[in-house]
């Protein structure tokens, strides 16, 4: 059976499913009952500083926007840092790390930018036995308006910075915790790796507004009639992690760097997707808010399973793999010929297809075929772009077959022909340049 | 031996002999003709609207004779516009909310739904246009303008769905309409004829008063044709007329005892009572019932008389379950009420004793599809109460041949605009031939009789009596 268990920046935990610092890990009797059910590691609600905790709204905090059924498919929240006393956090989580010494447990932080602050707050977390710690320089909403979490996070300067005041004043792996709400993923990343992190974890919230309400004129959920922005995350934001993820795996200034992959991760197949790409472990919020803890149960089903189908015995087996054949558009083939064909056994006649192709793309699909409702792909329009294929509601329906023998009708040029990309493209002027 | 009345909790009429009202209790009676298809609830409603594919050309709305843009419908529900879902609905079919309670969808849009073909479960269209049309009538709204007047006078006789349909339709269009109906309460079979457990809470009075609300309608009642009202005179006094007076008789079983025996009856009529009864306890029914038909009628009726307490209930039919008018779905519903249906048999003698009905004797036909030969074979079913249900037809005394209306196969003729061979007179619903005899057959009948009709007048001085 496959070993999951990990190694994450010298933090070892029996699987490589971990709580992200948020409400389910906010105190020790969420934490207990987590791994009780069986998640392999938490990054504790983030700490702040010592002294009269932070307030949150008591009003509503979360928002989210819903697929069919309500069906949770994006959240989002307002809420701030822990609002538990320091002291009384520092002890739960000695306590918990004591009865479960197989888990990982790190410490989320977040305290004012000067060295003062950081130095004063590592060694009460250093004496708790924490396996480490993650510095949130990601949460967009209150704290950054007082100079805290993404306000660090979107200047890379600062994260070097304090990465570094935490090396020097902690033995403890630094995980440094990246907001997605930047233009470029790999400037946080390589400013953390500068400053000596030993991981990087993402993404945390984008910044949101989730809805209007149109009867009072304000952004959904009010507070009193006001609305603020939020943290958007849960399955909506799987994407742009999984992009941000990458980025950093395969730069080569940061390459090699652990990665602790988050966003969106509600099954099995989202953890073993950001794992392809590159990261250690996973962390996850939304899914465990909306399900309960038990869904790590088929987590850990789902991923032994698929390992042991794929014959990877270890994680490290195919952690990364799927890198490699991440690059830039000028690198894809463009002499690669795709399209779409249609199994009519599978058929149902709806015409989805038909209405996205003819309005939207090519007009490569005809309705009706000898005066019959019937769906056909016209080969001599078809560009194999896949909105059909998105579009039907049968799985499997149309599938987009690679073409390799014959003549394209739609260019008229055979269909078997040596790899071209756009480098070497002679509509590229570069690539004329490149040749003269 | 006929009792009415409920003592205590205990029905005390359960297994009397012969016709007896209070057959159940209370409870039971209210269950029993409850809704038959409780409406979605809202969540229901937008679990059941995201099903839906929003189809190309849809199959759906072809399959549906008033051809509304159920995709369209349905999509507007999903984003949370169930008012603007029903004034889709209202545009095709002003009757829609009736329809959604009465279509035998799984012979209609849903049979054509792709889902059906996929997974068997179609998208249940008939509760959503039920969930639409309901929101719209329950805030008690009129989604349509009349259009400045025509100053053009139309006579619309009979206010069942295809009358309905055509006035609002013309008073829509800007005329001026005045409906003509023989009975005291408008609606038609909707009023009289659809089972009780189909149109729960005085509904097609509810659907009458939301047709008439769009205004420019007369009602006048007590009006029948060929008795108080002259064809001759419609078209002389107005610019057109329309015809929707239904199928006023029924066929008979021509044995005897047929009009003498107590007992006996024609189901129309045994559910026409049933659906104007303001007390079910105190409506007689038999405990051993046979229904004689294979339609819709001999269904509701078998099924009513089932849910009225009757203990065993057998519709006897002379041909094979393929022959049935009544569709599958509901056949089933008949034989989960514990309704028996049988084959290939045909009424022969009714037994009588002491003026009242005692049993049928049946003759077996041979199975197939040909001429009914008889078997020689024949059996005998008790009874205390027969109803037959053998088919509606229509009745023109006094105003049919002798106006010069074509006839055809019993009904009058049309063409495709609803036209008859009169100039002047369209017609349309049950008093047609060739149609299907379906409610929204009915509306759609009126609806493109007030768009030709709308079209004739608009090029044409007068048109009724212009010979
Ligand atoms: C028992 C039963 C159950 C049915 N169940 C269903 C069902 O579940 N679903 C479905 O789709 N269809 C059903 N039908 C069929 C459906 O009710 C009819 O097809 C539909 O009502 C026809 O509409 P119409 O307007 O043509 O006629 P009708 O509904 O019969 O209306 C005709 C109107 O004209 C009036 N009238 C008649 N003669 C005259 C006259 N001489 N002068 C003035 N007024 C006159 C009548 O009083 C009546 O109001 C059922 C029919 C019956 C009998
Ligand atoms: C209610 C809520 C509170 C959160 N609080 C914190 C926090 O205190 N510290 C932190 O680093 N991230 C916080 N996050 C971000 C999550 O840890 C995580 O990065 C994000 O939700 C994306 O993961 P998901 O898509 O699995 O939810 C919070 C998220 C939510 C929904
Ligand atoms: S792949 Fe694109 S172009 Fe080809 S049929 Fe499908 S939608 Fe049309
Ligand atoms: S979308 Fe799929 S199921 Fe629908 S018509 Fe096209 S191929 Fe058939
Ligand atoms: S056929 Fe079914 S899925 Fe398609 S539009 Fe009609 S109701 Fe929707």
């Amino acid at each position: 059976m496959a070993d999951l268990r990990t190694n994450f920046a010298g933090i070892l935990s029996p699987n490589p499913f971990w709580l992200a610092s948020a409400p389910p890990t906010d105190k020790a009797y969420n934490i207990k009952r987590a791994f009780e059910a069986g998640w392999g590691g938490v990054v504790w609600k983030t700490l702040g500083e010592d002294g009269p905790p932070v307030v949150n709204v008591s009003g509503p905090r979360y928002g989210a926007i819903h697929g069919p059924d309500r069906r949770v498919i994006g959240f989002n929240n307002i809420e701030l840092i822990t609002d538990r006393p320091l002291d009384v956090n520092l002890r739960e989580i000695k306590q918990v790390k004591r009865d479960w010494p197989d888990r990982a447990v790190v410490v989320s932080l977040m305290v004012p930018c000067e060295e003062a602050a950081w130095k004063k707050i590592l060694k009460p977390v250093e004496e708790t036995g924490c396996d480490g710690i993650e510095l949130n320089f990601g949460c967009p909403h209150g704290m950054s308006e007082r100079g805290m979490g993404s306000a660090v996070g979107q200047v890379p300067e600062y994260i070097e910075m304090v990465v570094r005041w935490c090396k020097q004043n902690t033995r403890m792996p630094v995980i440094v915790k990246l907001t997605p709400n930047i233009t470029d993923i790999r400037y946080p990343a390589r400013a953390a790796k500068r400053g000596g992190a030993d991981a990087v974890s993402l993404i945390n919230t984008i910044t949101s507004i989730m809805q209007v309400d149109l009867d009072r004129m304000t952004p959904a959920p009010h507070v009193d009639g006001k609305g603020t922005h939020g943290g958007f995350c849960g399955p909506a934001v799987k994407p742009i992690a999984l992009n941000m993820v990458a980025q950093i795996a395969r730069d080569p200034e940061t390459r090699g760097l652990p990665i602790s992959g988050i966003g969106g991760i509600t099954t099995w197949r989202d953890a073993a997707e950001f794992i392809a790409l590159g990261s250690g472990t996973v962390q996850v919020c939304t899914a465990a808010m909306t399900y309960g803890f038990r869904i790590v149960t088929e987590m850990i089903s789902g991923l032994t399973d698929w390992m042991d189908q794929a014959g990877h015995a270890t994680l490290a087996d195919f952690e990364g793999r799927a890198t490699r054949n991440f690059t830039e558009w000028e690198h894809l083939n463009l002499n690669y010929v795709a399209k779409a064909v249609i199994d009519q056994d599978l058929c149902i006649k709806c015409g989805r297809c038909f209405s996205a192709c003819e309005d939207t793309s090519h007009q490569a699909i005809a309705a009706t075929v000898n005066g019959e409702r019937k769906f056909v792909v016209k080969d001599e329009e078809c560009v194999g772009c896949n909105l059909c294929v998105l579009v039907c509601p049968v799985e499997n329906c149309i599938t987009l077959e690679h073409r390799t023998q014959g003549i394209d009708p739609r260019t008229g040029v055979p269909y078997a022909q040596p790899p071209l990309d756009w480098t070497k493209h002679p509509n590229n002027p570069m690539a004329k340049q490149a040749a003269e | 031996m006929e009792q009415d009345g409920t003592k205590g909790g205990e029905a005390q009429n359960r297994y009397a002999n012969g016709l007896a009202a209070g057959r159940l209790t209370g409870v039971e009676y209210a269950d029993n003709f409850a809704d038959l298809h409780p409406p979605l609830s809202t969540h229901e409603a937008f679990v059941e609207a995201e099903r839906c594919y929003f189809c190309h050309e849809p199959p759906c709305q072809k399959a549906c004779p008033t051809g509304i843009d159920i995709a369209m419908f349905i999509r507007q529900i999903a984003a949370g516009n169930s008012l603007g879902a029903a004034e889709t609905i209202f545009s095709a079919n002003v009757l829609g909310g009736m329809c959604a309670r009465v279509c035998p969808t799984e012979t209609l849009c849903e049979e054509a739904c792709v889902r059906e073909a996929a997974e068997g479960k179609p998208v249940k269209i008939g509760l959503l246009q039920r969930h639409a049309t309901d929101a719209m009538m329950g805030a008690g709204k009129q989604p349509f303008e009349r259009a400045p007047s025509t100053g053009r006078r139309i006579a619309v006789v009979g206010a069942g769905p295809a009358g309905l349909a055509c006035a609002h339709k013309l008073a829509e269009l800007g005329h001026e309409v005045i409906l003509f109906e023989a009975k005291d309460r408008l609606g038609g079979l909707n009023e009289y004829g659809i089972a009780a457990y189909k149109t729960v809470d005085g509904f097609a009075q509810k659907e009458v008063e939301f047709v008439l609300s769009i205004g420019g309608i007369k009602v006048e009642t007590g009006r029948k044709l060929g008795t108080n009202l002259e064809l001759s005179e419609l078209r002389r006094d107005y610019d057109a007329v329309f015809l929707g007076i239904g199928l006023a008789g029924v066929n008979k079983l021509r044995l005897a005892g047929e009009e003498s025996l107590k007992g006996v009856s024609d189901a129309v009529e045994f559910i026409a009572e049933l659906r104007q009864a303001t007390d079910l306890s105190r409506l007689p029914v038999g405990r051993k019932v046979v229904v004689i038909g294979g339609g819709m009628t001999a269904i509701d009726a078998a099924v009513q008389s089932k849910r009225l307490g009757a203990d065993e209930v057998t519709i006897v039919y002379r041909r094979g379950e393929a022959e049935m008018k009544a569709s599958g779905y509901e056949r089933e519903l008949a034989r989960n009420d514990g309704v028996l249906i049988r084959h290939f048999a045909a009424p022969k003698t009714l037994e009588g004793e002491a003026g009242r009905v005692t049993g049928v004797v049946f003759e077996r036909v041979a199975p197939g599809n040909g001429a009914l030969a008889s078997t020689g074979e024949s059996f005998r079913l008790e009874a205390d109460m027969v109803l037959s249900a053998i088919g509606q037809i229509f009745i023109s005394d006094g105003f049919g041949n002798a106006q010069g209306l074509d006839i055809a196969g019993g009904r009058i003729a049309i063409d495709e605009e609803r036209r008859t061979s009169v100039p002047g007179i369209w017609a349309g619903g049950d008093c047609v031939a060739g149609g299907q005899d379906l409610t929204v057959t009915a509306v759609e009948d009126g609806k493109q009789a007030a768009l030709s009709m709308h079209r004739a007048l608009a090029g044409s001085e007068r048109v009724a009596n212009s010979e």
